[in-house]
């Protein structure tokens, strides 16, 4: 190696994989996937000690929460296709109207699950059973709150114009961990509803 | 190397930097400051201040049990002093003191300057100072944790423990949690972006391996101890049934969440300090590592086969034995990995030529006491054994072995090592190894006949034993070794006191050590580097003498071109695995809201803690704000050209 130098055009801050947010964000997604890894383990571990049935109730019903999951992974589509528009054309506006759809999509998904929680007829201390199934559904709930305030930030920001020009890292870190929050539905979903239908 | 000589001129490349990079004065830049040298400094102080705690704690409880029968302390205080030593000592002191070397010294390590995150670096320790003090906050009322630092229920349900003494637990360690897991995606994103050019992972001191698997463990350990405890508190407050049996809960979960934790947890307390001896006992050999390739292999090893291990603290839980045979032969197995690195040291040592310097006694007792740790641990990995120690003394022997002698001594080591970088001044050799002996002797006094008490059944966290059981001289001898013990951390201090003051200078490199921290001034320069060094090896001062390859490494701040990137507060990026620069990084300056953030959790958990609902809603409204403002883009240029060497 010489000492010559030589100079070279860098980005500033990156996107994707080339800035360090987006490992931040991975390493923010590692660490809340293998809590909601833990929550399914504590559920099914109480169930595997029980000498009755798991659920003791019954299997919960799917009326409310198939047509739930579904609004839910929707609305992913609808953020990816915003992004995506953004950072295609800069159009902010389609970018303004999927966040905008997107967060009435998942405000919908919070009410029809607080509806199907207040129609189960049992609550948070009922038994071993409805508190690993509150605690599981209810830390996924929370991460969908804090998922809607990270979209309803964005879409303030957007509004403000603060995303012009090349700056789509928030966007995309945004729209990512509204993905994960959706992924971890689906298992979510067939650890709490689907898998004691199958008994 | 090409070291160009270190000038007392301040070039205006240095003063522009300067400018950039320096903290604001007065009370604002104190608490709004994120360099990471104060924060490391900081984590350092605070968690050795709870060494200091954690440590009168055990005097004291030393002090009730040098005889038998002895009325000093009730059996209620005992349960909270031997709850809050382990408390303090696991979770106040271990880590964080790891975390305050790692924050101080990765930067310098990796050539950088500064942590990729540095107002989340900030944060962390913020939020660690708070849970410090959430976790202390009963202590004053009489009401302190008392089910032991691992808690397990029944014994800490509301049933049994009445009062908020594990209220204050449970949520203390989910706050804590948040500092730690915050600290440890700092580390990973540091490591695999914020280094030199030239600085690949085959290149990284053993410390950064050590943090780097540390961090990832507690990213995929810490959230189950936040679930065991947001469990625990909501089974005594809100009557969940996690783990009362009458509502189908099951005590046994605890300990499985808690033990999934727990054990990672215990290697992510020494695989950093195995670090700091792996990097600083060389020096003192006047050689390279042996082995460097094993010994990291070694670390990552021991921390993966450390997630498969956690039943064999459950051994006498009545488990089926399929199970703890399974537990058991991992157990045996991760010996193998300890043992690599045991025999690095050795080799290293065995072929050195050797520095009695007072760093050099404390890796090398280290090596010692870990034998002994160890051994213990492997004698206990047998279940049948296990059976008849578990809840003696001789466990407390093992863990006191392995936490002293593998995370105290070679931080102590390390703290005489790094002094002078930090400083600029040399410690006080002569006192320093007084210091070493005394804790030495002392600890091996202490800790040493506890074996024996447990091999006579001496069960532990019992304040009290009869007569009749015939081990009050060895109590005694261990109480005396205490006290010895703590007459040797008080040596410690005396000569920090002493040679802050009248220390000899330091300069850049008193030991002659070859890695990329020594190359810059003692104490560093807020902007560690004023030119990024080029890395060509793992030895970037000592190339000229082992001659491993014709590249040099170019380092040094009056380096005549390459990358200065003065242009505002910023880094460089580099690709993960073989570090190509492919990004500027814009650095944050002095920012109060970490410090704001961290105050309204503390807000929200006290709120939790007294049940004061509207309280703990309004620091979450706030808590939003302050991130909404954090996390704000802000405008930049999209591209920026830098000097890069060919």
């Amino acid at each position: 190696m010489s000492d010559q130098t030589q100079s070279e055009v860098l980005p500033v801050g990156g996107s994707g994989t080339v800035s360090t947010a987006w490992w931040g964000m991975a390493c923010l997604i590692a660490t809340e996937a293998i809590l909601f890894v833990y929550l399914i383990f504590s559920y099914v571990y109480l169930g595997s000690q029980q000498s009755g049935p798991w659920p003791p109730s019954g299997a919960p019903s799917l009326k409310l929460v198939i047509p739930n999951t579904a609004i839910l992974l929707a609305s992913s589509l609808v953020v990816a296709w915003g992004q995506s528009r953004h950072r295609r054309n800069g159009n902010s506006f389609q970018l303004s109207l999927a966040l905008a759809v997107t967060i009435i999509m998942g405000t919908a998904f919070v009410a029809i699950q607080g509806i199907e929680w207040s129609e189960k007829g049992i609550v948070l201390s009922t038994n071993a059973y409805s508190s690993a199934f509150f605690l599981l559904t209810g830390v996924h709930m929370a991460h969908v709150v804090v998922g809607l305030l990270i979209l309803l930030m964005l879409l303030v920001w957007n509004l403000m114009g603060r995303f012009k020009g090349s700056h789509h890292e928030h966007v995309a870190l945004g729209a990512l961990y509204w993905h994960f929050v959706d992924a971890v539905w689906i298992v979510v979903f067939i650890t709490a509803y689907l898998a004691p239908q199958f008994k | 190397m090409t070291i160009a000589e270190p000038s007392k001129v301040v070039t205006p490349t240095q003063q522009k930097l300067l400018e950039i990079w320096e903290t604001a004065p007065g009370l604002y830049g104190w608490l709004a400051t994120v360099d990471h040298k104060t924060i490391g400094i900081r984590y350092l102080c605070t968690a050795f201040f709870f060494l200091i705690i954690g440590g009168v704690e055990a005097l004291a409880m030393r002090v009730q049990l040098a005889q038998p029968d002895l009325k000093v302390l009730s059996p209620d205080a005992y349960n909270q002093l031997f709850s809050m030593h382990g408390t303090t000592m696991m979770f106040l002191y271990a880590l964080p003191m790891l975390s305050g070397f790692s924050n101080y010294l990765w930067p310098l390590l990796l050539g950088s300057r500064d942590m990729a995150f540095p107002r989340l670096n900030a944060l962390s320790y913020w939020i660690y100072l708070f849970a410090g003090i959430f976790l202390y906050i009963s202590f004053p009322l009489g009401q302190a944790p008392n089910a032991g630092w691992f808690s397990y229920v029944p014994n800490a349900n509301l049933t049994y423990d009445p009062g908020i003494n594990m209220d204050v637990f449970a949520l203390g360690l989910i706050f804590l949690g948040i500092s730690t897991v915050v600290g440890s995606a700092n580390f990973i994103v540091t490591l695999l972006r914020c280094r030199a050019p030239g600085m690949s992972v085959n290149r990284l001191p053993i410390l950064v391996w050590g943090t780097l698997t540390a961090s990832a463990a507690n990213l995929l350990a810490v959230p189950a101890v936040s679930l065991a405890c947001a469990m625990l508190w909501l089974d005594r407050r809100y009557d969940t049934h996690f783990f009362e049996v009458t509502g189908g809960g099951q005590p046994l979960l605890w300990q499985h969440l808690f033990w999934i934790f727990g054990h990672p947890w215990v290697y992510a307390l020494v695989l950093p300090a195995m670090g700091i001896v792996s990097d600083a006992l060389p020096v003192f050999c006047r050689r390279p590592l042996v082995g460097y390739t094993l010994v990291a292999i070694s670390t990552v090893s021991t921390m993966i086969l450390g997630f498969g291990v956690w039943v064999h603290h459950m051994f006498a839980t009545g488990l089926p034995i399929m199970s703890l045979s399974f537990f058991s032969a991992a157990s045996f197995v991760i010996a193998i990995p300890s043992a690599i690195a045991l025999f690095a040291w050795i080799a290293t040592i065995w072929t050195g030529k050797l520095q009695f310097t007072t760093p050099f006694l404390f890796f090398a007792g280290f090596i010692m006491l870990f034998v002994i740790g160890g051994v213990s641990g492997f004698m206990t990995a047998s279940v049948a054994l296990d059976w008849q120690l578990t809840d003696t003394y001789f466990i407390v022997a093992h863990l006191h072995y392995v936490l002293l002698g593998i995370n105290v001594f070679p931080v102590i080591g390390g703290l005489h090592f790094w002094f002078p970088k930090m400083t600029g001044r040399m410690m006080d050799d002569r006192l320093g190894k007084w210091t070493f002996w005394t804790m030495f002797i002392g600890f091996n006094a202490a800790f040493f006949p506890m074996h024996i008490t447990g091999l006579m059944g001496l069960p532990r966290r019992v304040y009290t034993y009869p007569a009749a059981m015939g081990v009050g001289w060895l109590n005694l001898i261990s109480t005396v070794g205490a006290f010895i013990f703590a007459l040797g951390v008080l040596l410690f201090l005396i000569n920090v006191m002493k040679s802050l003051r009248t220390g000899a200078p330091a300069g850049n490199n008193p030991w002659d050590a070859p890695t990329l921290e020594w190359s810059t001034t003692s104490p560093p320069p807020v902007y560690n580097f004023a030119t990024i060094p080029q890395v060509a090896s793992r030895h970037p001062l000592w190339e000229d003498r082992l001659q491993e390859a014709e590249e040099r490494s170019v380092i040094g701040d009056a380096a005549l071109d390459g990358m200065v990137l003065d242009r505002g507060k910023e880094t460089i990026g580099v690709s993960p695995l073989d570090a190509v620069p492919n990004v500027v990084l814009k650095m944050p300056g002095d920012s109060l809201l970490p410090f704001i953030l961290s105050l309204g959790m503390a807000v929200l958990f006290f709120g939790l803690l007294v049940q004061i609902v509207w309280l703990a809603a309004l620091s979450a409204v706030c808590e939003f704000v302050v991130l909404a403002l954090w996390l704000a883009p802000k405008p930049h240029a999209p591209m920026e050209k830098v000097e890069l060497y060919e």
